[in-house]
């Protein structure tokens, strides 16, 4: 049954993300990346991961596609469909993208990992221990070293984005 | 892990989903359309943390925790990318990568 619905999680996947690169209206592009977006949080899901899913549902999901939603809308020609790509390019990006995905898959195949046989589910209350704890398996420096970042990030795209008035940058 | 589904199968989904973003990425000229790109690609790589944390070492936590942190900061980068390309917009009327080609207008 899990087998069932993870072919069908992962068909529809390949298909979205595929629409999402090829689709030459950028909203319907976009709406194909959010459904790739939830079939990974549903993959978390499936393994157990409920709070990766949670967060890849609501930063992903939630946050990140709105914001390209807003930011497409700011953009005032997005109504008139996008570029098409030169034959040539679309043919040499299909060759390394095809390239690289057969020496990967084969690399993968040809690799004998060793299966871990228990499988104990991971509990939020585990990753949150961990991430604040101190000692030599914690995480509290890349946690505090991310808030940090998350702030700057905050200022800086306010600041950048802020509207100047005209006279004044075109002299 | 997931029941009756090997560690194969679903790195395979996620290459296939990796080299889908790195054609996007290769044949788009639009700036959004090539971030949206990117973001395919550190999703997939985001899963490979997360399989090979519950495949192999399912005691520990590491994949999961790395896997938060790359979430942040791809938050991060998507936010200022994109004041970035509003600005841009703004001072060009344009976002085809081909008529970008001046730093300061």
């Amino acid at each position: 049954m899990e087998r069932i619905i993870f072919y069908i999680i992962s068909v529809l996947m390949i298909i979205f993300a595929a629409v999402s690169v090829i689709n030459r209206n950028i909203m319907r592009a976009l709406i194909s990346l959010l459904f790739v977006m939830l079939g990974f949080a549903g993959i978390y899901f499936m393994m157990n991961f409920y709070f990766l899913g949670a967060v890849q549902m609501t930063v992903y999901a939630g946050g990140i596609i709105i914001l390209y939603i807003t930011s497409i809308m700011l953009i005032e020609k997005i109504g008139q469909p996008l570029d098409a790509p030169k034959i040539l390019r679309q043919i040499i990006a299909v060759a390394i993208s095809s390239l690289g995905t057969g020496v990967v898959l084969f690399a993968i195949y040809n690799y004998n990992f060793t299966i871990a046989e228990t499988s104990p589910s991971t509990s939020i209350k585990t990753i949150g221990k961990a991430l604040i704890n101190y000692s030599d398996t914690g995480y509290i420096l890349p946690f505090e070293v991310v808030s940090m970042l998350l702030l700057a990030a905050m200022v800086g795209a306010i600041v950048i984005a802020k509207t100047y008035s005209r006279k004044k940058s075109t002299k | 892990m997931i029941l009756g589904v090997s560690i194969y199968e679903i790195l395979t989904v996620s290459t296939i989903i990796f080299f889908i973003g790195v054609y996007g990425f290769f044949t788009r000229k639009n700036l959004i359309a090539m971030l949206m790109s990117i973001e395919l690609i550190l999703n997939s790589s985001v899963l490979n943390f997360v399989v090979i944390n519950k495949y192999l070492f399912p005691q520990s936590i590491d994949g999961n925790i790395f896997s938060l942190f790359i979430i942040a900061i791809a938050a991060a980068e998507t936010a200022l990318a994109l004041a970035i390309i509003i600005n841009l917009y703004r001072l060009i009327m344009s976002l085809k990568t081909e008529e970008i080609e001046t730093m300061k207008n």
